[in-house]
């Protein structure tokens, strides 16, 4: 349903990739990457996305930057229809959701200098800029992101890991955006850099009223950024609510199992929390379980997960949305 | 009981005439069925360590410019290199972060497994391969015999891990090294590989020196743990004192900036500034340009690893009023 708060609505969002063998390359089978999402963004907030790796988060996010092409469903954004749109119209919308990419080393092009970098946006988009302003907004940029303008013709070698990761972040800034897709922004970084760059991504979320999609796999990241929280696995959302929902009153057993696994920076809580060891791998993509996905390795399935497909909505186990026929709060976990 | 002591063990790399010190006058002491884990950030010289204590260093760049690595008494450091193979790989096994680069891709994983007891121990072919079944079995492989002839390509993340696993256990060493060993894995599959070492150790009272930049995780399995900064120990204390009263600036600023429950909505505190790089090593005290109490002496003089009242070991001029401030 469209709805004005809404910055992104993802209505059955759909992305197989096709498995082709032989000389006839004829198609055998399908990766199915993102398989009937819906979610929503609203207007000034973080939506946090979990899930493991395989589990199509970056795929979503290709898609919501109309990187990729959906086999089926919508992705709106202010109620438009993304992947209907081209030509001009598709350039203007590129300018509106931007993203920033994990790895600070392989997104940088090291031939060109930071100035060139942050700039580059306004020659694709000669309008965002007034003539001859550019420097000048390049070294605002900078200053925003905590860079010393100075350093404009330095390349990126010359700078950490973290800095780098400033300098992304001040790239995807230049066009003024109102959406931030930020995958994995921080899992490259030392654990005592991780923080500034937190720091510096709440701090301009506020100042320039920026709606973010950050997606992560580090749980206690998720938890202090996002006002809402969504749990993928095998293509699906299985599990969404605010972050004190998902964080305390977990429903999904897949939440609970992810929670419980991730440890706890403190000594004196070892042997205290009860910690659910999942049995095996996430399954293929390209030939998941039947009904549930989460079946083969949940404790609670039975006959019925293999058969049904539980839908995301709110059960009478739980206040919020889950795709489990035996949603529950307990077992309580411990995290 | 065996005891592993590493005692002022130097690494240096020369590279084109640049000298490169990775690690500078690392000590510690293991004995077995204790896990001691060596917590750092990129190029604090926790893997370079670890390498040389396996005599896996190349040898140039890398030299090994001090120190000595002792096996119950024994410095492997003056022995010759076929009598130190000896303790190492038989007594001293390690696994790595990157299971699938570690492993030989053209052999398959039983025989990769089978042939550390038929060059070791100089089992038959027969015999070896029921061993090595044994081992996949031991470290949880489903379907282990039908899948001995498996490549490594053929297992998950997870799995290829446990094989590792089951060549560093085929010799029963004393000690295990594990780098990174669950870095590259997903949180679901950490925790099996994190409970079967757990298990394994119980089992066998192997000591463990666990090597990991990752809080969390050293909270889970460290007895006692030692903190590294550019290339030196900065703190070493039993896991519980260190989470509880780090005596080092820089241990305080690694607890006080990850996120935790209790800070939702509040900005972290950030240790300023980035790691050094090892070829620029600040003068004095190498954290001091990041430390919120440094003083003139901390950029002039280097303060040593010392003991402090409580058996701790610290190595800031200001160890006690760390402590002091957060108790």
């Amino acid at each position: 349903m469209p709805s004005p708060e809404n910055v992104l609505d993802v209505q059955q969002l759909v992305k197989h990739f096709p498995v082709r063998r032989s000389l006839l390359r004829r198609q055998t089978g399908a990766i199915k990457a993102v398989d009937g999402v819906d979610l929503q963004l609203r207007q000034g907030e973080t939506l946090g996305l979990v899930g493991e790796s395989g589990c199509g988060k970056s795929t979503l996010a290709r898609l919501l930057m109309a990187l990729e092409r959906p086999t089926s469903g919508q992705v709106l954004f202010h109620g438009e229809d993304i992947h209907a749109l081209s030509g001009s119209r598709l350039r203007a919308l590129r300018r509106r959701i931007q993203i920033i990419l994990q790895d600070p080393y392989t997104s940088l092009n090291p031939r060109m200098t930071v100035g060139d970098i942050v700039g580059e946006p306004f020659e694709i988009h000669r309008d965002a800029a007034p003539r001859g302003s550019k420097r000048t907004r390049v070294g605002e940029l900078l200053e925003v992101v905590g860079l010393d303008p100075d350093h404009v013709n330095r390349y990126p070698h010359q700078f950490s890991g973290g800095q780098r990761q400033r300098i992304g972040i001040a790239r995807a800034l230049a066009l003024r955006p109102e959406v931030v897709i930020c995958d994995e922004p921080v899992s490259a970084l030392d654990v005592s850099v991780q923080a500034q760059v937190i720091n510096l991504l709440v701090s301009l979320q506020s100042e320039f009223s920026l709606s973010y999609v950050f997606i992560a796999h580090d749980l206690s990241v998720v938890r202090h950024v996002s006002d809402r929280v969504a749990v993928m696995y095998l293509g699906k959302i299985v599990e969404t609510g605010s972050h004190a929902e998902i964080y305390d009153h977990a429903a999904h057993p897949y939440t609970q199992a992810l929670l419980s696994a991730a440890p706890e920076p403190d000594p004196e809580l070892r042997g205290q929390r009860s910690t659910i060891v999942l049995e095996g791998d996430v399954p293929s993509p390209a030939d998941p379980p039947s009904g549930c996905h989460f079946r083969t390795r949940c404790w609670l399935a039975e006959p019925r997960c293999a058969d049904e497909e539980p839908e995301l909505t709110v059960r009478p186990g739980s206040e919020h949305p889950t795709a489990c026929h035996f949603a529950a709060e307990s077992p309580k976990v411990d995290h | 009981m065996s005891q592993l002591d590493i005692d002022r063990l130097s690494v240096e790399f020369r590279v084109r005439g640049q000298v490169i010190r990775a690690v500078d006058e690392l000590s510690y002491s293991l004995s077995s069925g204790q896990t001691l884990v060596l917590l750092g950030e990129s190029g604090s010289g926790k893997s370079v360590s670890a390498l040389a204590v396996m005599g896996l260093l190349e040898t140039p760049p890398a030299v090994i410019t001090g120190g000595e690595i002792r096996f119950d008494g024994t410095d492997l450091l003056a022995l010759s290199r076929k009598q130190a193979r000896s303790f190492r790989g038989r007594r001293i096994s390690m696994i790595f972060q990157d299971a699938l680069s570690a492993l030989n891709p053209v052999l398959s994983v039983g025989f990769q497994i089978a042939e550390m007891m038929r060059v070791h121990e100089g089992l038959s072919k027969a015999d070896s391969r029921q061993r090595a079944i044994e081992l996949m079995e031991r470290v949880r492989i489903p379907a282990a015999a039908k899948r001995f002839g498996d490549y490594p390509h053929e297992f998950s993340g997870g799995m290829r891990q446990r094989i590792m696993i089951a060549m560093a256990l085929a010799l029963s060493p004393d000690f295990l090294i594990a780098d990174e060993p669950t870095t590259a894995l997903d949180v679901t599959v950490q925790a099996q590989i994190v409970a079967l070492l757990g298990e394994l150790r119980q089992e066998t009272s192997m000591g463990m020196v666990l090597i990991t930049h990752d809080l969390g995780l050293a909270a889970d399995v460290a007895d006692r743990i030692a903190v590294m900064y550019a290339g030196r120990i900065v703190e070493a204390a039993p896991a519980a004192d260190l989470y509880r009263a780090p005596a080092h600036p820089y241990t305080a600023g690694l607890l006080a900036s990850i996120p935790r429950a209790s800070r939702k909505g509040h900005a972290l505190l950030p240790i300023k500034g980035s790691p050094p790089s090892l070829a620029a090593v600040p003068s004095g005290c190498a954290f001091h340009p990041r430390c919120p109490m440094s003083t003139e002496r901390c950029s002039i003089e280097r303060p040593e690893l010392r003991t402090l009242s409580d058996g701790r070991t610290s190595a800031c001029h200001y160890a006690e009023e760390v402590s002091n401030a957060l108790a």
